[in-house]
């Protein structure tokens, strides 16, 4: 059923239809668009060896670049139109549910070539599962090659798409050097990012339409490798165009103000722009506090080893006794402080990175937006344009090619109304999503605190027990 | 500006009351801290029965020289000094406040008081209180003490009402002292080697006494530090939960109070942590540091024993070079003053060894009460912090679930 509404992906067929149909002036951007994009990648390189290129030049092809994008969007724009009855499938999933955990990290390979898999399971009653249980093995590329794959097909609609998790190369190379898996920061950064990438998975599965999706399904359920995703890593050609698309936008981004006409936009603008920054500082002290509790971790067990090297020295019996027993209840306190710190990190700080990242996903469909708003602007100054001139050619009476601009004004009237149409409905879309987005995110914060607060009792009541055990041996000192 | 803080009056117990010493007050000024010492007494050779002096750190640190340099006590384990009066760095945030009062505007200067009043004060009080508490203890083992208790420059420091020319020590001095501390320590080397021990209980105990001093003083470091990241850990609760109140201001609808009640669960268990980090610092690492600087007066001691050891040896040289020399002589004045010095020698040491024998037994009395005193503290006040904020936790998350 999924695969029939499905939004058909990019570009493909919109080049077909191009060369087919479209005027000089879609072509000629065309034309244009596919040397600066080249151009782009020579300039780059240029910059990266020089630092001298003409930065303005650069911007300006970017621009162009962006123009010519959007003016191929209005074409696959008609079967958006289906997405609506996607939402029918959230409507629908009340006793539905899917719970997917990652486990089992483990190294393959070895030397540059190894890379750590993860053994993704998942449980779930959905119908258009084929079994209720099953597990793959895949790999941290894979879940970015989703993620792309996810984005490309949705962030166009204004979906809001759960970021993947962040490369790290220095944790990277950590893995591909450690010789055992125990070795202690390379375990420490793979569970990481078992949870980060299993958090990521669940947000993902969370969504009504993202879930649904078959190359999601693919990724949950196909037990076999799937094709390298080649564009995800940080070097390769891909990622350099990528990196300069991204670049792109951000100028787009800085240099385009769009006047907002709906105050819902405007205020949830404000809203996420105020969210971000207060997450941000509280991030930080989070962060803060997880790394003086694992330094207090170190001191308690240094207190716990001087306490076991001065009973050692102490000639009375019971209170040499008494001090060997400080040194083991400070050893016990000494874990539970790491479990504090792992309780502040993994539940409470991860939390609040991975809302940094999903306002930032809020932000890119905030930014397709604006991006068809421009669209629907430009199609409005060209169509002026258009009749501008026809009107002209009619007061010159120029009668050959007066029928011409005619034609031309036609299709662009009809740009209009479509550039129009889709805006309005990311601009729908959006809304929805956000509705989704703030519930979930409400629900997520309430879990989330409730389950810290209730991890730091757990804790408490751990050095209650330690302590009280400790207790008779201090008294028995006579 | 001036702090006022009474002294605890608890740490005084005593079975007889014949002469009875506590800190009734203190008063922090910008570079000295003024004691006021109050004493209660029945012995004879005081004027009054109860009277009150200021006195300054310096002066505790001149009567302690005074007992150490007398050569009466040197069979005995002198009291520690207590440390110097160390809050500057709490002190200079209050200090600043005080001098900001003219360039900064009204609501700046509030809230700086307010945030002083509620983090650092409480620590400079804190600070404070310990700082009298062990000026305090020093004086109460001395006035405890049946043969310190008689020493006429403890009288003097109790009762004179005047300066007594204790000058703070400059930089100068404090240099002088270092090259002391250094001397006694090479001294005691050099006595290591060169002295032959006729005890073997004296050479162990001076051997396991070093070992354990350094091991007291390893823990007091490694507790500091501990009780100090404590304090840090504590603290970041604060930023937390303002963050927390920040992230409610911006965030109204159904989060705002259920944030607002997490950031006042985060400021309730910054008060209980650093209340742990506190109680560690005052049960643990103060007994670790006060039986590191009475061993370190217990090595004082057996390294005045090794002295008398010397003396009576040299004494010993002596009296048998007047033997050889005046071996025809009967009863040559030298040979008998050299015998009267030699028997003094061995009298003194004599009486020094027996009587360090009973103040290292003593030492270890002293030791076992005040280490099962504070262990049994620090766990009770452990259990009960933990507790608390167990408590808090539990409240916290019930207030949650109403929200929810």
């Amino acid at each position: 059923m999924a695969d029939s509404v499905e939004p058909p992906p990019l570009f493909e067929n919109v080049d077909m239809k191009r060369e087919e149909a479209e005027d000089d002036d879609l072509f000629e951007s065309a034309v244009q668009s596919q040397p600066s994009a080249n151009l782009c990648l020579e300039e780059d390189g240029h910059d990266l060896l020089n630092g001298d290129s003409d930065i303005g030049e650069e911007i300006d092809k970017l621009m162009l670049n962006d123009k010519s994008e959007m003016e191929n969007v209005p074409i696959n724009n008609q079967s958006t139109i289906a997405t609506p009855t996607m939402e029918e499938v959230e409507a629908e999933g009340g006793d539905q549910f899917i719970e997917i955990t990652i486990t089992e990290p483990q190294k393959v390979g070895d030397g540059m070539g190894a890379y750590m898999a993860y053994r993704v399971l998942t449980h779930t009653n959905m119908p258009f599962f084929k079994k209720r249980e099953f597990a793959v093995m895949r790999r941290f590329s894979d879940f970015l090659g989703l993620h792309d794959k996810l984005t490309e097909k949705y962030l166009k609609v204004g979906r809001i798409i759960p970021p993947a998790p962040e490369k790290n190369v220095i944790g990277k190379a950590k893995i591909k050097m450690a010789q055992s898996e125990q070795a202690g920061n390379g375990s420490d950064f793979i569970e990481r990012r078992r949870a980060a990438l299993e958090r990521y998975l669940r947000r993902t599965s969370q969504h009504p339409v993202l879930i649904v999706d078959p190359d999601f399904r693919e990724f949950l359920e196909c037990d076999i490798e799937l094709p390298k995703a080649t564009n995800t890593s940080a070097l390769s050609g891909a990622g350099v165009m990528r990196f300069i698309n991204k670049v792109g936008e951000t100028v787009n981004k800085i240099t385009y103000k769009m006047e907002e006409t709906d105050p819902w936009f405007e205020n949830k603008l404000v809203h996420v722009e105020g969210l971000e920054n207060q997450l941000r500082k509280l991030h930080y002290n989070v962060e803060a506090m997880v790394s003086y509790r694992k330094e207090l971790a170190n001191l308690t067990n240094g207190v716990s080893r001087s306490a076991a090297m001065l009973s050692v020295c102490e000639d009375h019996n019971l209170l040499s006794r008494a001090l060997s027993q400080l040194a083991d209840t400070e050893e016990k306190v000494e874990a539970v402080h790491m479990e504090q710190a792992n309780t502040d990190f993994y539940i409470l700080c991860e939390m609040l990175k991975d809302y940094l990242g999903l306002l930032g996903s809020v932000r890119d469909a905030f930014h397709e937006r604006t991006k068809m708003f421009q669209l629907w602007q430009h199609s409005q100054q060209m169509l002026t344009k258009k009749r501008e001139a026809k009107a002209k050619l009619e007061l010159q009476g120029r009668t050959d090619k007066v029928d011409q601009a005619g034609v031309e004004v036609i299709e662009w009237e009809a740009k209009v109304e479509r550039s129009q149409e889709s805006f309005d409905r990311i601009s729908k879309m959006i809304k929805l999503e956000m509705d989704r987005f703030e519930k979930c995110r409400i629900q997520d914060f309430k879990v989330t605190f409730i389950k810290y607060l209730e991890n730091h009792m757990e804790h408490q009541a751990q050095l209650v027990k330690y302590w009280d055990d400790f207790l008779p041996e201090a008294k028995a000192i006579a | 500006m001036g702090d006022r803080v009474m002294g605890d009056d608890g740490t005084v117990s005593l079975t007889d009351n014949s002469l009875i010493v506590d800190i009734s007050d203190a008063l922090s000024e910008k570079d000295k801290v003024k004691f006021t010492v109050h004493t209660r007494t029945t012995l004879k050779n005081f004027n009054k029965p109860e009277f009150h002096v200021v006195r300054q750190h310096e002066e505790f640190i001149w009567l302690h020289d005074r007992y150490e340099e007398n050569p009466v006590y040197a069979g005995y384990i002198i009291p520690p000094p207590p440390p110097r009066p160390n809050f500057d760095a709490s002190r200079e945030k209050l200090q600043r406040l005080g001098e900001g009062e003219g360039t900064m505007t009204k609501e700046e200067f509030n809230k700086m008081k307010q945030e002083l009043e509620a983090y650092e004060f409480p620590e400079y009080l804190a600070t404070f209180k310990k700082t009298v508490a062990m000026h305090e203890v020093f004086l109460t083992r001395l006035a405890s003490h049946v043969m310190f208790r008689e020493d006429e420059h403890l009288h003097v420091f109790l009762e004179f009402d005047q300066d007594l020319c204790a000058r703070p020590r400059g930089r100068f001095q404090q240099f002088g002292g270092f090259v002391k501390s250094l001397g006694s320590t090479t001294d005691q080397y050099y006595l290591n080697v060169t002295v032959r021990d006729v005890h073997d209980f004296f050479e162990k105990q001076m051997n396991s006494l070093t070992e354990y001093h350094g091991k007291l003083k390893e823990g007091t470091v490694k507790t500091d530090k501990m009780t100090e990241k404590h304090k840090e850990v504590a603290d970041s609760y604060i930023k937390i939960s303002g963050g927390l109140v920040q992230l409610a201001n911006i965030d109204p609808g159904p989060l705002d109070k259920y944030l607002m009640k997490v950031a006042d669960g985060f400021e309730k268990a910054r008060k209980l942590e650093s209340r742990v980090a506190s109680d560690e610092d005052l049960k643990l690492a103060d007994t670790l540091r006060y039986y590191m600087r009475d061993s370190q007066a217990a090595m004082a001691l057996l390294v005045r024993r090794l002295k008398c050891l010397a003396t009576y040896e040299a004494a010993n040289r002596a009296l048998e070079r007047a033997r050889q020399k005046n071996k025809d002589i009967h009863a040559a004045p030298e040979v008998q003053e050299a015998e009267k010095a030699q028997t003094e020698a061995c009298e003194r040491f004599d009486s020094i060894s027996t009587q360090a024998k009973e103040e290292l037994l003593d030492f270890k009395t002293r030791r076992l009460h005040a280490f099962r005193k504070s262990l049994i503290e620090l766990a009770e006040l452990e259990i009960k912090h933990a507790r608390t904020q167990q408590d808090l936790f539990k409240k916290s998350l019930q207030n949650l679930q109403e929200l929810m």
